[in-house]
């Protein structure tokens, strides 16, 4: 972990992971949507509205996936000030919105022609939903104040709260009466989804979580240079008058 | 103890303490969070009638019957059954032995009447080669009934 | 040309798998593009302030240029 404090080395350590994580998402995402628009088989019940699945389920697993990685992210920042959490919960939010958004409206793409509704308040949709907003509200308090270490706490205290949410949306299909069905792939024992299709969602979802990762180096990055350039332009303040601040009011420099 | 390890036992406390007190407001409001009752739920409660809820279960093999634009069936969850009747459009995968949600409520009778009627699926994804299959060798599981 | 439209219409579901698999393309196309924009963005900020400031962990040595 303190190999990373020093924040200009994650960001070159990035920098060279990062084509390769994108290089792993384009191929994998090729092959997911080659088999499972292509080379998979439509479902005995379902018939090709079960294609849907290939993008619905995975966004669901990355949108508790990038909760996961958030909450623990801000719990590390709250207990052990770690700079690099800080930014790597702010940076997962917007992703794991993203997310969360996909699964929500992927899912009322499938429940019209399955169940016979664009929406139910079960417990599953409905915890889905607090999802959501949870990430809604994490990216508002990053915001809401001036100092923005305020926020960050704000947000931190917030994201880990939250994380109760999500046994609650993994567990919401077996505590309650549900109109979503129950776990396919998590059973214990055989997963009760046939191999021809299982290989997509699982392509999907390699490729949704490579993705994920991608995208947040990227953001993290974006980040501390960001951190970097408030602190150039803070030190410009406040250092000794003359030349260098003259030239931060906009003087032609000499 | 140093401030990172109390900054830790306090979050993890904190934790703790809001799971424990999550955990009981879910039990205490389980009612309000299930999205329908079995029928064996609606008769060990003696729902009254005129009182809106959602009925699941399974549509009872040989219970169908359609009259013009009216639907009869009846909804079993293998230990009760209770009879609806629906006017309206029946979703794709509406059929007998098919997982349903009804919502409505209960006349004098005991008859329900639904406004809506939803498909329930379970969570078995194969193709209709190998439902076929195990059909043919008997080694097909009928959906379980709902919770 | 049958079989394409065959295939499109998804057994009669085409109107939610396609928007299904457009929304996710659009979003994922969508945060790589902002993501990125926003981190040429961040580069841009960091090397004009670090121009304007060439010597600025060195100081030193732009006083005595001075």
């Amino acid at each position: 972990m303190h190999r990373f404090a020093n924040p200009m080395r994650f960001v070159r350590l990035a920098a060279a992971i990062q084509p390769w994580t994108a290089g792993v998402t384009l191929i994998l995402l090729a092959l997911g949507l080659y088999f499972g628009l292509f080379d998979s088989p439509a479902d005995y019940q379902q018939g090709e509205s079960v294609r849907i699945m290939y993008v619905h389920v995975p966004s669901a697993w990355l949108a508790m996936a990038a909760y996961s990685t958030m909450a623990f992210a801000s719990g590390v920042g709250l207990v052990w000030k770690h700079p690099l959490a800080d930014l790597i919960a702010k940076a997962a939010s917007p992703i794991g919105a993203a997310f969360t958004f996909v699964c929500l409206v992927t899912g009322s793409l499938w429940g019209k022609p399955m169940w016979g509704t664009w929406w139910a308040w079960d417990a599953r949709l409905t915890s889905m939903l607090i999802l959501f907003f949870l990430y809604l509200g994490h990216m508002a308090l990053l915001n809401a104040f001036d100092d923005p270490t305020r926020g960050t706490k704000a947000a931190g205290i917030l994201a880990l709260a939250g994380f109760v949410n999500i046994p609650i949306i993994k567990f919401s299909v077996d505590w309650w009466n549900t109109l979503h069905q129950p776990a396919s792939v998590s059973k214990v024992g055989m997963p009760t989804i046939d191999p021809s299709m299982l290989l997509p969602l699982m392509l999907m979802g390699v490729a949704f979580t490579t993705f994920f990762v991608t995208v947040l180096l990227i953001r993290v990055r974006s980040e501390i240079l960001a951190a970097k350039v408030r602190a150039i332009r803070l030190n410009q303040i406040h250092s000794a008058p003359g030349a260098i601040s003259g030239e931060l009011v906009g003087e032609s420099p000499r | 103890m140093t401030r990172k390890q109390r900054r830790l036992y306090f979050v993890l406390l904190g934790m703790l303490a809001l799971g424990a007190a999550t955990a009981l407001v879910l039990t205490a409001i389980n009612d309000t969070l299930v999205y329908f009752y079995t029928p064996a739920d609606i008769q060990a409660k003696h729902v009254g009638p005129n009182r809106r809820f959602r009925l699941g279960g399974l549509v009872e093999k040989g219970s169908v019957v359609k009259k013009g634009e009216t639907v009869d069936f009846k909804v079993t969850d293998l230990t009760a059954s209770l009879a609806v009747t629906y006017t309206g459009v029946l979703p794709d995968l509406f059929r007998e032995g098919q997982g349903v949600v009804a919502e409505g409520k209960l006349d004098g009778q005991g008859m329900f009447h639904a406004s809506e009627v939803l498909a329930k699926h379970d969570e078995k994804y194969m193709p209709k080669e190998v439902s076929d299959a195990l059909k043919k060798s008997g080694q097909w599981r009928e959906e379980n009934a709902s919770k | 040309m049958t079989s394409l439209a065959t295939y499109f219409s998804m057994g009669g579901y085409g109107g939610f798998v396609w928007p299904a698999y457009a929304l996710t393309a659009v979003v994922m196309v969508g945060l790589v593009v902002v993501t990125w924009r926003g981190l040429k963005a961040r580069e841009a900020e960091l090397k004009a302030l670090q121009e304007l400031m060439p010597g600025r962990r060195g100081r030193t040595h732009e006083a005595q240029d001075q």
